[in-house]
């Protein structure tokens, strides 16, 4: 029966190209109905992002951050948990490194890697709340996870405003980072920053981590079938707990990255919803690490594109925030395509069957 | 210290943020009784919230206003049904979908109707009347506190006994409470479990959209950025402590709402105000693990008695 | 003789599931007017698809209905209600926390303005049943009533509905012998009033007992209609797996050694404060399979539970290899060279999207020979995953494949797979070859009897008479959390001594049973 893998493939795909298609569309009318010049927010969205080599290394850079939340999200959600915490960890992570960037005095090298350490730690830290409220008294992590992420956006800015603040800056900003602890450059012209390279190697490592070790093959097992993992004697509840935590770190330290790469102070006044994003990062991702930066580059790009034309055109950049929502909804619809794929593997099944006399089951 | 027009101040304000919650909550009951779980609330109020605005600034008075505010919540309501019980897409996931739309989208719209993206205070919008209550008004203190509200408040409380006749005494409620327990043997009798979960994610709507519109026709008379801040969240954690009966989640819901009316009163006194905003955020989390742990006690204390007398 | 009057025909309906199972190909069956028709098959053989399909549960994928005559398409059960089908589900369909007039109304409420009649109600739901003679309280929660009862609510939710063909999927198979002739009683008073039921069952004394014909299904197609009156049981059951039921496993005689497992009164008792288990006493040995049979219900599962570390147990000792196990979980348990093959596989015991490979590896991932410092050795599994599927002759095109694109047969040799390559000393086998194909079914049975000719124990627990017959050395009966019977030799008895102790009507004396613990 391996026409069913092949089947299952053709429907993924398409479905994945139907979502993009669908997302495009919906952009075409949005800007269609509200713009009064819709040729140039059409341009400026879809072909802006490719304009020059500044804006190219802005796609780079705006899918840098999310290539953590998504990992995240996927360790997550391949344990079968539903924390939302990958928004919290990650703010608390900029947070985390922000305190070693402007206070701990280190040599160049050691700094940032200090600072993004500390931001894991910090992610990991706010992760593991709900994983352990949830093992030990079955409280929803779903819900603690969404309360948690506004009590640690309260906190960062506390922190930053009572501890951290610039008091020459009329806005919230933090002191200015030490030299020592900002993420080089890498690609000259650009912002491209040492940041973007940690995600790929992390998200080579969380494939590692996923399909080549035991701990990734029991994580997936407890994921998909909790009760078999019990049965087979796999410790449910601890790497629920762990999926999270690493979950954690992994979101708290592109935090690090993203603030340590991107700024030189601490300046955001509420949680920039890298967490969300990351979802539709990871749901487009089929949930494989290796597909992420590809699908953070594709989500990276819809941002730069959405940012030009806000700029160019009457049309405002939340226009992304309404297409993520619809590729949640459209990658998440299990059913979509459904009537399809039955209709082939109907076909499969009965030239099967007439070739041998199958078995039974109901 | 604190004087007596303090107290009578805060019991009023409580009352006051109770209103948004309790409806968000009383919605979460139909959905939560069949079997739906509904993330999206959240998204569904703020939408209402921004819609509701909309239409009464250019309806031109607050009929309008209800229009667009309960039509933008079936909408959205509609595309969550739709896409978790037809096109079985997870809930969490449709939820989330639903509230990132939302944000997205309220943004979206505000500036196209006012070129800004903070708030709607440029508009000309219309709010819900405040109604006296005869007799009750003249009585000292209690008429303080309890006459003088807005038309919703009075609603979402009248509604904890609507939604109560309505779930134990109507067909449709108990035909929701079967699909939400056993959706087999609802289906068995020929019950349409989607048609019902559907419906009942609707009328969920309908209270949260009020819920909604209470926030920006009401509680304040503008619609501001993300003005709903997770009272989906807490309203959904307050039926799930209510045990999804309007009985307890009215009182779930007032537990909560006081440590939200807690922090607006603090924010008066020296304390860093990032604190105080967490407050009903940490309160949620606090009282979702107590209700847990008390519920595990309860359950290990009924399944030793049991086996306790079993064993004598 | 009266004319018979065809109310339901069905005409080569053939049904695939989405995973590619194809449960009916192209069955006919015809009821009449006034009759009680008994439909039987094998476990699997696609008789629930069939019902399913009447009542609009599930669409046939080709094939005709005609309902008195007129071609029909049942979308749903609200059609099939209206079209007068009633269905008893063998796992009731009722809500627990609902009265019995709730459950009876649920859909069909009648009312007065918006709100519900309750006393309406209540008084129409006393007189259906007075008329049937029901003996049942309206008022009453669900969760509170004992089986029987609740089966009848069941029927009784049927009538309300108006329904004029009934189906029954294996009632009798929770029912005690008492509430058995009791629902006999009401469902020939059913017939004699003028109803139609469909009696799903493969007791095949029962459908002597109580039907008029018999459509018998074998592998998703129809063997025949028989008047059942001209039929012995052993034609039918011929007729139903396609071969001599008794199973005639060849077999050495058992060599036996020490024991490995020492249960000594061992009490458990459930969530709602039933004894699931009560003082139950055994032990097993090495080179013996020990059969358990008995209706399922009476402790097995909570047993197997105990057992495996899956359950906690309140009272007495078990034993394994000289360990007591009250302190140890599932993977203590698994180190002592203890295998499980679970009765639900879908839901314990496989993953159903992951590999088939990783299927069989879920609980050796961490030995040695398969990973070192916690990374996995893809070739030593890859090896692994091709071996095992040559060796249980699972048919799939390559062992990478997702577990549920396979057969429930071949899915049941890949825990078996995993379960005994294991080189365990002891196994437990929890009804092994529900819903597996004959061919599956003779390989199990060979692998376990092989593991037993090894100087195993094996502990066979399983609901099939046959099986356990023919299978076991020596035979345990379980009622209602005790021992009933003890058979040191199983070659001795037959399937009509067993159900008399599985039924609770004979129980051996204690010093008839204390044997099974073989002077321990």
């Amino acid at each position: 029966m391996d026409s069913n893998k092949r089947i299952r493939l053709i429907v993924d795909i398409t479905k994945l190209i139907i979502t993009i298609l669908v997302s495009c569309g919906l952009v075409t009318l949005i800007v269609l109905v509200t713009s009064s010049d819709p040729v140039n927010a059409f341009s400026s969205f879809f072909l802006g992002p490719f304009t020059s080599v500044r804006r190219i290394g802005n796609i780079v850079e705006a899918a840098s951050p999310l290539m953590f939340t998504a990992l995240a999200v996927i360790m997550i959600f391949s344990a079968g948990q539903f924390s939302m915490i990958s928004e919290g960890a990650f703010f608390i992570g900029t947070l985390g490194a922000m305190m070693i960037a402007t206070s701990v005095p280190l040599p160049a090298g050691i700094h940032p890697i200090v600072a993004i350490l500390v931001a894991g730690a910090m992610g990991a830290a706010v992760a593991l709340i709900p994983a352990v409220l949830k093992m030990k008294w079955q409280v929803s992590e779903v819900v603690t996870s969404l309360m948690l992420n506004y009590v640690v956006q309260f906190f960062a800015i506390y922190m930053v405003s009572y501890h951290f603040r610039e008091i020459s800056s009329s806005s919230l900003a933090s002191i200015e980072f030490k030299d020592t602890s900002i993420l080089p450059v890498i690609i000259r012209g650009t912002r491209i920053h040492l940041g973007i390279v940690l995600g790929v190697i992390l998200c080579i490592i969380t494939y590692f981590l996923l399909y080549r070790t035991t701990f990734g093959m029991k994580l997936r097992t407890v994921g998909n079938n909790a009760k078999f993992a019990h049965y087979s004697g796999i410790k449910v509840t601890g790497i629920m707990v762990i999926s999270q935590v690493i979950a954690g770190a992994l979101a708290g330290m592109g935090g690090g990255a993203e603030i340590l790469g991107m700024y030189n102070r601490f300046k955001w006044t509420t949680s920039p919803g890298y967490g969300w994003s990351g979802i539709v990062v990871a749901l487009l991702a089929r949930d494989n690490p290796l597909m992420v930066p590809l699908a953070a580059l594709f989500m990276g790009y819809l941002n730069v594109g959405a940012n030009i034309m806000a700029r160019n055109s009457d049309v405002s950049s939340e226009v992304v925030q309404i297409i993520q929502g619809v590729m949640i909804l459209m990658i998440a619809a299990e059913a979509l395509l459904k009537k399809w794929k039955q209709k082939m593997i109907v076909k499969a099944a009965k030239s099967e069957a007439g070739m041998k006399g199958d078995v039974i089951n109901d | 210290m604190i004087d007596y027009s303090f107290i009578v101040d805060f019991l009023f304000m409580w009352i006051r943020v109770a209103t948004p919650i309790l409806l968000a909550s009383l919605g979460a009951i139909l959905c939560e009784k069949s079997g739906v779980v509904n993330l999206g609330l959240d998204g569904i109020m703020l939408i209402s919230a921004l819609f509701g605005v909309l239409g009464s600034a250019y309806g031109g008075n607050l009929i309008w206003g209800v229009i667009a505010g309960v039509g933008s919540a079936l909408i959205i309501s509609g595309i969550f049904a739709y896409f978790h019980l037809v096109l079985k897409a997870n809930a969490v996931l449709c939820g989330t979908a639903v509230n990132t739309i939302a944000s997205g989208l309220t943004v979206f719209a505000l500036q196209l109707a006012t070129g800004e993206k903070g708030s709607s205070s440029s508009l000309k919008s219309y709010t819900f009347p405040t109604v006296n209550i005869p007799f009750i008004k003249d009585i000292p203190i209690l008429g303080d506190i309890l006459s003088g509200h807005n038309l919703i408040t009075y609603i979402a409380f009248l509604m904890v006994i609507v939604i109560w006749i309505f779930m134990y005494k109507t067909p449709l409620g108990l035909r929701m409470r079967a699909v939400g327990e056993n959706p087999n043997a609802a289906s068995s009798v020929g019950q349409n479990v989607i048609k019902i979960r559907f419906l009942a994610i609707l009328l969920c709507g309908v209270l949260v959209g009020f819920g909604g519109m209470y926030l920006s026709m009401g509680y304040l008379s503008m619609f501001t950025r993300d003005m709903v801040a997770g009272r989906g969240f807490i309203a959904l954690a307050a039926c799930a402590m209510g045990q999804a009966t309007p009985v307890g989640v009215l009182i779930s819901s007032m537990v909560f709402a006081f440590f939200d009316g807690l922090s607006n009163i603090l924010q008066l006194l020296q304390i860093p105000s990032e604190f105080v905003q967490m407050l009903p955020y940490v309160a949620t989390i606090f009282g979702l693990t107590v209700y847990s742990i008390q519920k595990i006690r309860l359950q290990k204390k009924k399944s030793k008695e049991i086996q306790q007398n079993v064993i004598e | 003789m009266e004319a018979k009057r065809e109310v339901l025909r069905m005409e080569n309906i053939v049904k695939v599931y989405s995973n590619g199972v194809m449960a009916n190909k192209g069955i006919n069956f015809s009821i009449n007017a006034g009759e009680i028709h008994a439909l039987s098959g094998e476990n699997g053989a696609g008789k629930s698809t069939l019902m399913k399909i009447i009542f609009g549960e599930e669409q046939p994928t080709s094939g005709d209905i005609y309902i008195n005559g007129q071609k029909t398409v049942i979308t749903s059960p609200q059609l099939a209600i209206k079209l007068g089908i009633g269905m008893v589900h063998q796992h009731f369909m009722l809500v627990s926390s609902m009265t019995v007039a709730e459950n009876v109304i649920l859909g069909v409420e009648p009312t007065k303005g918006i709100l519900i009649n309750m006393k309406h109600a209540i008084k129409q739901v006393e007189e259906i049943a007075e008329k049937y003679n029901m003996n049942i309280n309206p008022k009453m929660k669900v969760e509170d009533l004992t089986v029987g009862q609740k089966q009848k609510v069941e029927i009784l939710k049927a009538l309300f509905r108006g329904a004029k063909i009934l189906i029954l999927d294996e009632p009798t198979a929770v029912l005690t012998p008492q509430e058995t002739t009791e629902l006999f009683e009401e469902l020939k008073r059913l017939r004699d009033s003028g109803y139609t039921i469909i009696f799903i069952s493969h007791k095949l004394n029962e459908v002597k007992e109580l039907c008029n014909r018999i459509t018998i299904i074998r592998h998703g197609k129809s063997m025949g209609v028989y008047d059942v009156k001209t039929v012995t049981e052993q034609d039918i059951s011929n007729l139903m797996v396609g071969r001599d039921v008794i199973l005639n496993i060849e077999k050495s005689a058992p060599k036996i050694g020490k024991t490995t497992i020492r249960v000594s009164d061992l009490t458990i008792i459930g969530e709602n404060g039933k004894h699931c288990i009560n003082r139950l006493s055994f032990s097993l040995r090495e080179g013996e399979i020990l059969g358990i049979a008995g209706v399922e219900g009476n402790g097995q599962l909570e047993l197997v539970e105990a057992l495996t570390g899956l359950r906690k147990y309140n009272a007495g000792s078990i034993e394994i290899c000289g360990k007591e196990i009250s302190q140890c979980n599932v993977k203590d348990i698994r180190k002592l060279a203890v295998s499980h093959i679970p009765e639900d596989r879908m839901t314990t015991g496989a993953a159903p999207s992951l590999s088939i490979t990783e299927n069989m590896l879920s609980d050796k991932i961490s030995s040695n020979s398969f990973s070192k410092h916690g990374i996995i050795n893809k070739r030593a599994i890859k090896q692994y995953g091709i071996d095992m599927v040559k060796q249980y002759q699972i048919l799939c095109k390559n062992p990478d494949v997702s577990i549920d694109s396979l057969s429930g047969g071949n899915i049941q040799k890949a825990v078996l797979a995993r379960e005994l390559s294991n080189n365990p000393k002891i196994i437990i086998a929890d009804q092994p070859t529900r819903g597996v194909d004959v061919g599956a079914t003779e390989f199990i049975h060979k692998r376990l009897i092989n593991m037993r000719d090894n100087k195993k124990s094996v502990l066979l627990i399983s609901s099939d008479l046959n099986e356990v017959l023919g299978l076991s050395d020596s035979i345990i009966v379980m009622h209602e959390g005790r021992i009933a019977a003890y058979f040191p030799d199983a070659a001795k008895i037959t399937e009509l001594q067993l159900g008399g102790y599985m039924l609770g009507i004979e129980k051996q004396s204690e010093e008839e049973i204390k044997e099974v613990r073989h002077g321990q």
